[in-house]
């Protein structure tokens, strides 16, 4: 195969490359022997530590809980994130400078200031300036919602703006107004183009839940690293395990993102190609 | 406000970790990122093979699991130990925690920098009879290293915040002090919170603005 960096090997390339395969193969199985030698060290493959996993009421009483407060707090954060995306994404595009203006703060100021801090400002905030008691699933949901809802607006205005300016001018010609240009021409089109970017930014939601963790937040990362740990002294296997549930949950909506983009480059609802999700970097 | 300015030397003091936390995660990830870049082009399978599934794992999973098993894991379980002084061991581990998540990020952008090179221009540059070595100097690293400027700066910048999460092992940079402002000084929660936000906005912002006109300058023309 020809790439950028290579061409296709001749026989003495085919020979040097298996030759340089074996060593590093070799070199990588040396370097997991040595993490293996650390961790049994320490005893980690104890069987006490990884038993826990194989009963039933450990994952219903203690792993189970946690995971679904994950994906509550995703679901609900979710649920008002998109609106917010909307509404703020939609009036950045104003034509009144008394909209735009404020919405660009609001929306620039939130991707510009950690997550974590505007969850601790809910917490401490809530109960200090309104008197409320916040929970920390509150907390959580506020600082997911105001951070991706706002990411989410750059998502919903990028995607209104990768369609032709011909769309709108033609909408406005035959006699439309601008609410039902943006109604019927503009947004069922946009819709299509950024599905694809609007789901790997949930993703990136999905796993900022786990700052809940710092928050004293019931989730799934504190069933794995406090209440595991606490029963059965077995913090790495417990966290290990964790990992897989939450790449095994990111993996499968990566799939759905990635068959929405297979299905908007198809749709026959706008020519426009699927834009770009952000750097999804993600926070928690 | 009074807590902002009386408490002024701890919020420099808090920042300036976090700075140095940014600058030290930022140059191990840029080198691991590298690394692991020239893995996942390179023409074996074995280490294409670890590459990616270093990116996968790292990409899916929340970077407050990977700080906790870096702190918790690496440093209280397997006594991993950099430093005498604890404070300073939590440090280090959470620098390998955040870089470690970095990287992967870092590796893709560097990926898909090369892969802006057209393979005609590096299959013209062989036909001229230019070894891999001057193809990589003079003709695919000069155009992929102009395009991967941006997304490098916008995951400076996500860095830059990310350190936060390093609260969670109770490094003592700026969230965690802004937390625990918050309890000293009840009445002036809104203050603090507009205070620190500004800080980072003081951190983030210059950084966005000057790798955007740095990529808009160094643009290639296509």
């Amino acid at each position: 195969m020809s790439s950028v960096l290579y061409d296709t090997p001749g026989p003495r390339g085919i020979l040097r490359n298996r030759i340089l395969t074996f060593v590093f193969a070799a070199a990588v199985i040396v370097a997991a022997w040595f993490v293996y030698l650390k961790f049994d060290e320490k005893g980690q493959f104890d069987a006490a530590l990884w038993e826990p996993f194989l009963q039933a009421d450990v994952w219903v009483n203690l792993i189970i809980p946690g995971l679904l407060n994950t994906l509550s707090a995703a679901a609900v954060a979710t649920l008002i994130a998109v609106p917010f995306g909307f509404v703020f994404g939609i009036a950045r595009l104003s034509e009144h400078r008394w909209i735009r203006v404020p919405a660009g703060a609001v929306v620039e100021f939130f991707r510009a200031i950690p997550l974590l801090i505007m969850i601790f400002f809910a917490q401490y905030g809530g109960s200090a300036v309104l008197g409320l008691t916040v929970t920390s699933f509150t907390a959580v949901v506020f600082g997911l919602v105001l951070y991706n809802g706002s990411v989410l607006a750059e998502i919903v205005r990028a995607g209104i703006q990768s369609l032709p300016r011909g769309q709108s001018e033609a909408a406005l010609a035959v006699g439309l107004r601008k609410g039902q240009v943006m109604r019927l021409i503009l947004l069922p089109q946009a819709v299509t183009v950024m599905m694809p970017a609007i789901v790997s930014q949930l993703i990136v939601l999905l796993k900022d839940t786990a700052l809940g963790f710092i928050v004293a937040f019931e989730d799934l990362l504190n069933a794995g690293a406090r209440i595991l740990p606490a029963n059965f002294r077995n913090l790495i296997p417990a966290v290990i395990v964790v990992a897989i549930i939450y790449i095994f949950i990111n993996v499968l909506v990566g799939l759905v993102a990635n068959w929405l983009e297979r299905r908007s480059r198809r749709s026959r609802k706008t020519t426009v190609k699927p834009i770009e999700a952000p750097q999804s970097v993600g926070v928690g | 406000m009074g807590a902002l300015v009386e408490e002024f030397p701890v919020i420099l003091g808090a920042f300036w970790l976090t700075v140095r936390l940014t600058l030290a995660s930022a140059v191990v990830a840029l080198v691991l990122g590298t690394v692991l870049a020239a893995m996942k082009v390179s023409p074996f399978g074995v280490l294409r093979g670890v590459a990616t599934a270093y990116v996968n794992t790292l990409r899916n999973t929340p970077l407050t699991l990977v700080i906790v098993f870096c702190g918790l894991g690496l440093g209280t379980v397997l006594d991993v130990s950099f430093s005498e002084s604890l404070s300073t061991n939590y440090l280090w581990l959470s620098i390998i925690g955040l870089s470690a998540y970095t990287a992967a990020f870092v590796c893709e952008a560097i990926r898909s920098g090369i892969n802006t090179v057209p393979v005609g221009q590096a299959e013209a540059a062989r036909a001229l009879g230019l070894t891999f070595t001057q193809n990589l100097r003079f003709v695919v690293l000069p155009q992929a290293f102009r395009a991967i400027i941006a997304p490098l700066g916008s995951l400076l910048i996500a860095l830059t915040k990310n350190t936060t999460v390093a609260a969670a092992i109770g490094v003592g940079e700026a969230s965690l002090t802004m937390k625990s402002m918050f309890e000293q000084h009840q009445d002036s929660v809104v203050a603090i919170f507009f205070g620190f936000a500004l800080a980072f906005l003081v951190l983030t912002l210059p950084t966005g603005l000057a790798f955007g006109w740095l990529s808009r300058r160094l643009k290639v023309a296509r």
